[in-house]
């Protein structure tokens, strides 16, 4: 039973490290990368001949805001696609190119890139515009998901815990059951008789969460070396270092970890012991 | 020291287990409270300790009204009582020196005046050999002068006895009631509720008789069953 309160609490606390991570990373993601995504690409749809892409290159380079307009197409942006690839590259040859013409339109500044976007939107000629708003929106929705459903799921555990911890107790309660009667009679209080039993809760729920943190930790230590240096540079420059985010990750796992202890405690208290 | 007036126990609403009790026991005095089993005795005994609430009647205890007592200061009031058990109540895992402080320690006090106080209840109940002693190690005769040390140390005005007797040979029984005597003697109320009728046809001191929930007898150096 003891190991399956500790269990528990590191359980749902390893989720809410997990949870935590993901959104905080992608938070600091949506705000760093604002800056940096500053090009919009817009993908055109297959049925476009030049004299179109020329006359439509023109329309875009005069809308306010436009600095640059760039064609990439469907060809070039194969080449670039292999270049990613690298020594995998030549598993490529021989696809037909499902890649598609675009245009790679560098903005002003980047609170013109909406404004940009809007104005061409509704164009024929395009099939998909991609660009950071896109990105980050996405990624904050993702976010939003993640955190109402972490936090369901956390909260689930959680209680769980808690009752667990709290039949935990109950088994230490019946076991002292005669000693605790004795020191009623003889006039123990009952802060008295409880307080071994929370302080019991207490180190459970405590050693659940520094389980928790430890193995978080790891993970997430594991993670990033590994993404920053592989092939996703990109996303691995983002990731928030460790030490930004441990004290305050750390406190709130101690304080859970006994919360949910002390608490699992005292329903037990409440329900099986007249004290 | 103990006064009871006019209190009737129901207990949920079929058994009345004491009927419209009267009585008034004075500061230092040694009672008997007798009667067969259902008599009412236990019931007397778990009102004084207020492990049961009186349906009517009032109880007060070294003047305080115990009938109104909050549930809180339940604690504080059991402390101001010695008490003893018909099966010793002993902790099983602390040896007879333990079990002792340990009556000092809920009452708060310093490691210093236990480690002072406890050899010399000790000494009183004649088990000072004994003190690292475990429970089990000991005879029934000896686990209840624990309990009586136990139940002394904190000095308190009165003690109670529930069945003190019940499970000793006669010999311990004898010591016992001599002790709770001396006890006595030293100033301390002494309430016993007991059916050794030897023991109190030996002693002579005043008799309560309780017989389906009524007081129907009460004399000065009495004997267990009305003298012919």
């Amino acid at each position: 039973m003891t190991l399956a309160s500790i269990a528990s609490v590191a359980a749902s606390l390893f989720v809410l490290g997990i949870v935590l991570s993901v959104v905080l990373n992608i938070n600091n993601f949506a705000i760093t990368a604002q800056n940096q995504f500053d090009s919009i690409q817009i993908f055109l749809i297959d049925d476009i001949d030049t004299g179109e892409i020329a006359s439509f290159k023109r329309k875009i380079e005069n809308i306010d805001g436009v600095k640059d307009v760039v064609f990439e197409s469907k060809e070039m942006a194969m080449e670039k696609f292999k270049e990613r690839w690298g020594d995998e590259a030549h598993l490529l040859e021989g696809i037909d190119n499902p890649l598609q013409n675009s245009f790679i339109i560098e903005v002003v500044s980047i609170d013109k890139a909406d404004a940009v976007v809007n104005s061409i939107r509704g164009d024929a000629f395009i099939d998909n515009i991609s660009y950071y708003k896109d990105v980050i929106d996405k990624m904050i929705t993702i976010s939003r998901v993640i955190s109402t459903a972490g936090l369901s799921i956390i909260l689930l555990l959680s209680t769980i815990s808690l009752f667990i911890i709290a039949n935990t107790i109950k088994i230490a309660l019946y076991a002292r059951k005669r000693e605790i009667n004795i020191m009623k009679y003889i006039g123990a209080t009952n802060w008295f008789i409880r307080w071994p039993f929370v302080i019991e809760g207490l180190f459970l729920g405590l050693i659940g969460s520094l389980i928790a943190a430890g193995a978080v930790f790891s993970l997430y230590s594991f993670v990033y070396s590994r993404l920053a240096n592989e092939t996703y540079a990109l996303i691995g420059g983002y990731l928030l270092p460790i030490d930004t985010i441990f004290d305050s990750v750390f406190i709130i796992f101690i304080a859970m970890g006994i919360g949910i202890g002390i608490l699992g405690s005292l329903v037990s208290l409440r329900r099986y012991l007249k004290v | 020291m103990i006064k009871f007036e006019g209190v009737t126990k129901i207990y949920k609403g079929e058994k009345t287990a004491l009927d419209n009790v009267d009585i008034d026991i004075k500061k230092g005095e040694f009672v008997f409270l007798v009667g067969s089993s259902g008599a009412g005795k236990s019931t007397f005994m778990k009102l004084l300790l207020k492990e049961e609430e009186p349906t009517e009647g009032k109880i007060t205890i070294n003047e305080i009204e115990t009938t109104k007592l909050s549930r809180r200061k339940v604690p504080k009031l059991r402390r101001s009582m010695g008490i003893i058990f018909q099966d010793f109540r002993l902790l099983p895992n602390k040896t007879v020196y333990e079990n002792i402080a340990f009556a000092m320690e809920i009452t708060g006090n310093k490691a210093k005046d236990i480690r002072r106080k406890v050899p010399s209840v000790l000494s009183m109940v004649g088990l000072s050999d004994k003190a690292k002693s475990y429970p089990a190690e000991l005879s029934g005769g000896e686990q209840q002068r624990v309990g009586i040390a136990r139940a002394i140390i904190n000095n308190p005005s009165l003690l109670i006895a529930d069945e003190p007797t019940g499970n000793l040979d006669p010999v311990n029984a004898s010591e016992i009631m001599r002790i709770l005597k001396d006890i006595n003697k030293r100033g301390t109320t002494v309430l016993v509720a007991t059916h050794a009728k030897e023991l109190v046809d030996k002693m002579q001191q005043r008799v309560i008789a309780l017989d389906h929930g009524k007081v129907v007898r009460d004399v000065e150096r009495g004997l267990y069953n009305d003298a012919k």
